[in-house]
């Protein structure tokens, strides 16, 4: 087992793209890492140059204590688990696992044990005999996991590993992962597009965007105080509502363009009085206030009934800006509603205007991480 | 072109390649450039003296009428086989698509001409036609014509002809059904609800989506006409009677192999290279238009 | 179809049936002369349905030969064109498919180059060089020879494309796995692209066998010693003389005998044969 550290890594493809912007972080030996954002953000990039598969640019890859930037993938102690699995389609189930370990002329009957031990976490024990085409989705999915676990390596890597089963099967995947890493606490590193995946599987989270790493956090860091207002966009769902606002002249509450106002809470801004900001609001912390005591209406447009929740979406009196709120399912309410709104000040979440960075209001300490 | 990941290794790759490329220019760039530099000499018949004449070999070849002819059959043989091969290859190719039962066995009793070599061909047709004791040529006597290749010339160009399509027939006929067969049923139904008749439909619907297909079979028909040929012309007419069997390809052999006149030859095989760049870069713009679409 | 014509289907058959007749009907004429005796085809009209010389006639052919032609038996020459099948069908094979290996998972300096290189021959048929090849094998002391019959055929950029192809459609994060199981490029290509290739190597194993069966005019060129005939051009040889002295029973069966490897494979690998013609030509 091991960490892994990564120094001001950057990635440039030939023709000057630069995929990688520098990144530095450091991976805990056991840790459960998964890197998140939307496709083209570079996250693949990231792990396949841990890998060994894509070229370093600038910077350096530790696994453990030593610089692999040009270690070939098979000798970095690595495992890796493909986004369409890459099993070989004429190898027996077996035989996929076998061949990592024969090349490295590990013992004939080590192989056998080691094969037999992964068989029988992934309840594979019956299907050794088979070919990839012989097997469902899920199956060869754990055929995929099995050809890492065998190899007992150091560190996994994860490509988008649920991204081609259907829905029900990857909740269930999901669940075996956590589950499989409980049991072997081996260090990994998991890369996804799907938030819910990142929530439920990260001991810390990377949420990239564009080459850059956003935010570097445990996932409720990442929902309660996300850094950019991109992080607050891509965490949480539905996604966080986003209002051009202002501080008020004292700089304690935010004036909202549609009129009214938002008390904020201990960490007033006085030094910021005044200034454009954006404010960000998450639909499930809007509240239905009693009449008369709400601070600020929505004009209600449009339901959406998801039978243990019902969204809501309309507009703060003439702002134009869409506003999402999240109600529990029986909640009676129903399009031309004026809806009187009130939110907590905790869950206000200002950000810069000008680079989307946040605001601090609240010191840290006082959100339990 | 290439994967995205690749294998660093010096000499490997070159060792990989070393094989093919050795061969390609021994036996295929190293000839062509000779004969693009012999088409420039004239040598006398003993192989003696050797002179360079520039363009010579080529305005020689302009003026001498039995090229001329040579050059006026292969595109009369060329367009006849092309013709003849596809249509009766289109034909059947509709018919087996019409049919859902037995499909299969039509289509093994139909494809195993193209293992025919052309000429073996040229000698079953030769065989048949044969003045004295062919069925063929029987026949059409019976019927009142005196059938006589050996003498008539326009005779010698159909058992030529016949021969050369009969072999492509099953070629065709792969394509074309497959062609059929990728043509989407929706769309004939929905030309059947507008009211179109099934001759209707072929020739509005089916044919122009068959294009594609059609305009590819056609440059493989004409470049295996020219070049691909030549066994069945040598192996029944020899290019008569009168030169009037005389496609270009034979003509390049007969020139250098048996009149040796080396620089004629050369040039004529510089004229036909030039015609096969020709049908390649066509044949390859067409396949990439095909992968756009 | 979309709609149920009976009579339609009717005309389908027949002309299906009609066309197999017209296709057939040369071989069987063939066929049929193959297997009478020799005063039997003297004169028009010829016999229509088999005689009795079929033992005799083959046994004559593969045995002795034409004494007219040379005398070459033609299993002789059966197995001169086999020798040379294989050959060209192997040779083709093997230098195309690690010629597209390299091209496809290799990055080197004049990657392209080799590749333009290979794609020219397409363009180079034999019939359009045919003098200076001849003088390049002649020079290199191959004529009359298994190698001289075989080698200068087996470039194929045909072949190379094809498996480049193909090579192309393999994920390239099968070659990924294969890189961290810690396979390097020599056994990624044995254990994993080659057993993948299968198909595609039978494929165009059939196609290139008729290929390299029905060669015609190289072997013309390059054999002068009778032993070295192959069974195609053998036939011309054959032809030339027959109508001099009337042995159309014994060139008949030869003729037979030219056409019968390459049909029954195309017949019995009906399957592959489709998909390598279709694949080549992609």
């Amino acid at each position: 087992m091991a960490d892994v550290q990564l120094r001001g890594v950057k990635k440039d493809y030939p023709g000057g793209f630069r995929a990688i912007h520098g990144i530095d972080m450091h991976i805990g030996d056991g840790e459960f890492i998964v890197i998140v954002g939307p496709s083209g953000c570079g996250k693949s990039t990231l792990m396949r140059m841990v890998a060994g598969l894509e070229r370093v640019t600038e910077g350096d890859i530790l696994i453990g204590e030593r610089v692999v930037n040009e270690v070939e993938p098979a000798d970095r102690n690595i495992a890796m688990v493909f986004q369409n699995y890459a099993l070989y389609p004429h190898m027996t189930v077996f035989d996929n696992m076998a061949y990592g370990l024969r090349n490295r002329r590990t013992p004939k009957a080590e192989i056998e044990k080691r094969v037999a031990a992964a068989a029988e976490i992934l309840e594979l024990q019956g299907l050794l005999d088979r070919r990839p085409r012989q097997l469902s989705g899920g199956q060869r999915q754990r055929v995929a996991m099995g050809r890492a676990i065998v190899r007992e390596p150091s560190v996994f890597l994860f490509d988008e590993p649920l991204s081609n089963l259907d829905a029900k099967l990857r909740v269930q995947m999901r669940l075996e992962i956590r589950k499989l890493h409980q049991a072997l606490g081996v260090t990994s590193i998991y890369v996804t597009h799907d938030q819910v995946e990142a929530m439920t599987l990260a001991d810390r989270l990377v949420v990239m965007n564009a080459g850059i790493a956003e935010q570097i956090g445990t996932p409720m860091q990442v929902y309660r105080q996300p850094a950019t207002t991109y992080v607050a966009g891509f965490i949480g769902s539905p996604a966080m509502n986003f209002i051009a606002a202002r501080l008020g002249p004292d700089g304690a509450d935010i004036e909202l363009p549609a009129g009214g106002r938002l008390p904020m809470s201990n960490g007033a801004l006085a030094s910021q009085a005044g200034r454009e900001v954006t404010l960000g609001i998450r639909p499930e912390h809007l509240t239905v206030s009693g009449a008369g005591d709400g601070v600020v209406s929505l004009n209600v447009e449009l339901i959406e009934q998801l039978g243990a929740d019902l969204l809501v979406h309309g507009h703060f009196g003439g702002d134009r800006t869409d506003i999402t709120l999240r109600l529990a399912g029986a909640t009676p309410v129903s399009a031309g509603d004026v809806l009187p709104l009130g939110v907590a000040p905790e869950s206000l979440h200002l950000f810069d205007r000008e680079n989307g960075r946040r605001l601090e209001t609240a010191a840290p300490s006082d959100v339990p991480m | 072109m290439k994967k995205r990941i690749v294998f660093n290794h010096r000499v490997l790759p070159y060792a990989l390649l070393a094989p093919q490329i050795l061969i390609t220019i021994v036996f295929f760039i190293w000839p062509a450039s000779q004969a693009l530099y012999q088409a420039l000499l004239i040598q006398d018949a003993f192989g003696l003296s050797t002179q360079f004449v520039w363009f010579e070999n080529f305005s020689e070849l302009i003026d001498d009428e039995f090229y001329l002819n040579s050059f006026q059959v292969t595109v009369v043989f060329s367009a006849a086989t092309a013709f003849l091969a596809m249509s009766a290859a289109l034909l059947l190719a509709v018919m087996a698509d019409r049919i859902i039962k037995g499909a299969t066995g039509y289509k093994t009793l139909l494809i195993w001409p193209y293992a025919v070599a052309p000429a073996v061909a040229g000698v079953l047709w030769w065989f048949l036609f044969n003045p004295s004791i062919g069925v063929a040529a029987y026949i059409l006597r019976v019927f009142g014509y005196d059938w006589n290749h050996t003498l008539d010339g326009g005779d010698a160009m159909i058992l030529i002809i016949v021969a050369a399509a009969w072999k492509q027939i099953s070629y065709n006929f792969l394509f074309f059904l497959a062609g059929l067969q990728a043509i989407p049923k929706s769309l004939i139904e929905a030309a059947a609800i507008d009211g179109a008749s099934p001759r209707k439909r072929f020739w509005t619907i089916v044919f122009p989506l068959l294009s594609p297909t059609t305009f590819f079979l056609l440059v493989v028909n004409v470049v295996y006409a020219f070049f691909d040929t030549f066994g069945i012309v040598h192996a029944t007419t020899s290019g008569g009677p009168a030169k009037a069997t005389e496609i270009m390809v034979y003509k390049v052999f007969n020139d250098g192999f048996v009149a040796l006149d080396l620089g004629g030859s050369a040039a004529q095989s510089v004229i036909l290279m030039l015609i096969v760049i020709t049908l390649t870069v066509v044949q390859f713009r067409y396949i990439e238009r095909r992968v756009e679409y | 179809m979309v709609e149920n014509r009976r009579y339609l289907t009717y005309v389908a058959h027949a002309t299906l049936i009609l066309g197999i007749v017209i296709v057939a009907f040369p071989i069987w004429v063939t066929f049929v002369a193959s297997t009478h005796e020799p005063q039997d085809l003297l004169t028009s009209p010829v016999p229509i349905w088999p005689g009795g010389a079929f033992l005799e006639n083959y046994r004559q052919v593969l045995g002795v030969g034409l004494e007219a032609a040379g005398g070459v038996p033609v299993g002789t020459m059966m197995f001169n064109s086999l020798v040379m099948a294989l050959a060209i069908t192997i040779g083709k094979i093997a230098i195309s498919i690690i010629a597209a290996y390299a091209i496809v998972y290799f990055d080197f300096p004049f990657r392209m180059t080799a590749f333009w290189l290979i794609f020219v021959t397409l363009m180079l048929p034999v019939e359009v060089r045919i003098l200076p090849t001849f003088k390049v094998v002649a020079d290199l002391g191959m004529l009359n020879s298994y190698v001289g019959l075989s080698v200068p055929l087996i470039a194929s950029a045909t072949a190379t494309f094809l498996f480049r192809q193909f090579f192309l459609t393999v994920p390239d994060e099968l070659m990924e796995a294969a890189r961290i199981d810690g396979a390097g490029p020599i056994k990624f290509f044995r254990d994993v692209l080659l057993p993948l290739s299968r198909t595609n190597i039978a494929a165009l194993f059939v196609i290139l066998f008729i290929f390299g069966w029905n060669q015609y005019l190289w072997p013309l060129l390059i054999t002068t010693d009778e032993s070295f005939y192959t069974i195609v051009m053998g036939i011309q040889r054959m032809v030339t003389v027959a109508d001099a002295e009337p042995q159309w029973h014994l060139v008949m069966a030869t003729t037979m005998l030219a056409m019968l490897p390459p049909v029954v494979v195309v017949i019995c690998m009906q399957q592959l044969f489709v998909k390598g013609l279709v694949e080549v030509e992609k």
